[in-house]
């Protein structure tokens, strides 16, 4: 963190940091006001969120996130190149749950092209967005602890995470950036070995994370550190557009699985975690129950998840199996033009979101019938829920700041674009 | 489906001397009108009792590259009352290129049409903090037009001071 000068800020980031209406006051107030930069490459901003901080002594007045450090562009990428190639950029936005947004595209293409996966791809994508879920929120809980100075439980929570990461290597050969989907299924089906490593995971996943939890909720420097810090009411969360754990920590029911269901959740037995607080406190237990109940999801998978095939059988649209191309003529001719030409989803356009670990993951496509999307918007979740940040931290301690973001728990891959 | 009925009616009804335009493609409801009217339609899903639209999901633009009503400026919104998501949709022309602010009603559209502003160039009137969102103040282009190259322009992106 650094003090600036007024000079060395644009002006029109001065004006929005000046002119914010605050209505915080401070009984002798100590009337050395200061800026203060924090980010982009602070530790504990997770990525490169750069804050811009109205002190007045250590007490925050107003706060102006700045974005774009990591903005690559990708709603201008996607619109030159074709649907599948925009497979592997998807891992590259929430990079802590690259699955969860493999699924996320695949659903909202086969929408827009009218597609439907096989029920056993359906089955594999809920397990792994779930596990995805896991993951992530194992990330954020560890990493929140972390800011607020309790160092083990990340150790913890990484290595929980690590097993996971595991589960994807043997499913399908990559650990970070998985590209695990395909427009009408899934690249390949989920060999016994890790359908096997998947249970061996969640039966033992409770008791562990009932661990990590205990040397938490028994920590007072912990709960201390984020009772009543950064509380949001459930109607200024919906208005500020906050989904997922940020918004079911101030005790707003919403969950898209629940909500608009997609792939098999309507026949999954959940429970939709709320919190009635709204304070970082709150949004963290949300995140710690709501990995548990993705445990419970994942178990239903395996004992419910049908024998089948993988790909949908729509030769014009769905890549066909690299073994047929090789073999067969149409395989090889279909295979071709859906590479060289894209797979042309008839004209029209559609919105697909889906419940990620860090809320609701949009894709608005508009097809104009050639390979290419016309154009391709991304709602990133970290996006919107940063927004609440200023509203957050109005009147708390600089140290809380880093409390508060942590417990947003937002991912700048995604929230840059 | 009786909430898409529900919603055209109620928007008819209040709303007699707007020219509403209603589309359907897989199973989602879009409504198009004039933007002169974006901000007293906006208020009354958002009011509306039996629709309750509170929660702004994504504000963003399309850039058509024709002559008229080159952009179309696209809302959706949700209400978490029914669990029921509507498009709304209207034109903006180059030549006139704003459009009235909705963050007065779902602070969300706030960054939303920030991004909007960023990327197309379209402005919104009465926004109280139009900044650029991603790229610098001093960028002069709108990336996400359709006729600015793929590959960025060169010189474009000043380095930062010293």
């Amino acid at each position: 963190m650094q003090k600036l000068n007024k000079d060395e800020v644009h002006p029109k980031i001065i004006e929005a940091l000046l002119g914010a209406d605050t209505d915080i006051t401070i009984e002798d107030a100590l009337e050395n006001e200061m800026i203060l930069n924090m980010g982009p490459q602070h530790p504990a901003t997770h990525g490169v969120l750069r804050l811009l901080l109205r002190l007045d002594g250590e007490t925050v007045m107003a706060c102006v996130p700045e974005l774009g450090y990591l903005h690559r562009g990708y709603e201008k990428m996607a619109e030159n190149m074709s649907y599948y190639e925009f497979i592997p950029h998807t891992d590259r936005l929430d990079y802590l749950s690259p699955m969860a947004n493999n699924v996320a595209w695949a659903l909202a293409v086969e929408k827009l092209a009218g597609i439907e996966a096989p029920p056993r791809a359906q089955y594999i994508r809920m397990m792994v967005s779930e596990l995805a879920r896991i993951a992530s929120h194992l990330v954020a809980v560890g990493a929140l602890a972390m800011d607020v100075g309790a160092l083990t439980v990340f150790l913890w929570t990484l290595r929980e995470r690590e097993k996971i990461l595991d589960i994807w290597d043997i499913l399908c050969g990559a650990r970070f950036t998985n590209s695990y989907t395909r427009i009408g299924g899934v690249a390949n089906d989920a060999q016994p070995e890790a359908l096997a490593k998947v249970k061996w995971f969640i039966d033992q996943f409770d008791e562990n994370l009932d661990e990590c939890e205990r040397l938490l909720n028994t920590n007072r420097i912990f709960i201390e550190r984020l009772d009543g810090i950064g509380v949001i009411n459930a109607e200024d969360a919906v208005s500020l557009g906050l989904t997922g754990p940020s918004l079911r920590g101030s005790g707003v029911e919403f969950d898209l699985r629940r909500a608009t269901p997609y792939l098999f959740y309507n026949e999954m037995d959940f429970k939709v975690v709320t919190y009635n607080e709204g304070d970082s406190l709150a949004r963290y237990f949300v995140r710690v129950d709501e990995a548990k109940e993705s445990a419970k999801i994942v178990r239903q998978i395996l004992d419910k998840m049908p024998q089948g095939e993988t790909l949908a059988n729509q030769p014009k649209r769905v890549l066909p199996k690299k073994a047929e191309v090789y073999s067969k003529m149409e395989e090889l001719i279909h295979d071709f033009m859906i590479v060289n030409f894209g797979m042309n989803p008839p004209v029209g356009e559609v919105y697909s979101a889906v419940e990620n670990p860090k809320g609701e993951l949009g894709f608005y496509l508009i097809s104009d019938g050639k390979g290419y999307p016309w154009k391709c918007k991304i709602r990133s979740p970290s996006f919107v829920n940063l927004q609440a940040v200023p509203h957050l931290v109005k009147g708390h301690m600089v140290s809380d700041v880093v409390a508060i973001v942590g417990s947003i728990d937002p991912v700048m891959g995604e929230a840059d674009k | 489906m009786e909430l898409k009925e529900l919603v055209t009616q109620k928007l008819k009804d209040k709303f007699s001397s707007i020219n509403f335009s209603f589309t359907e493609y897989r199973n989602e409801l879009t409504v198009s009108f004039d933007k002169k009217n974006i901000v007293e339609v906006c208020r009354f899903l958002n009011d509306d009792q039996d629709l309750q639209f509170k929660l702004c999901e994504d504000v963003t633009a399309v850039d058509w590259a024709r002559k008229d009503n080159r952009f179309t400026v696209v809302y959706h919104i949700f209400s978490l009352k029914n669990n029921f998501r509507l498009s709304l949709k209207a034109d903006v022309d180059e030549s006139d290129c704003a459009i009235d602010t909705v963050s007065s009603i779902w602070k969300t559209a706030n960054w939303e049409e920030r991004e909007v502003y960023d990327m197309y160039g379209i402005s919104f009137n009465n926004h109280h903090d139009l900044r650029r969102m991603y790229m610098p103040e001093e960028f002069e282009y709108h990336p996400l037009r359709k006729d600015f190259p793929l590959m960025g322009i060169p010189g474009s992106l000043p380095l930062p001071k010293k």
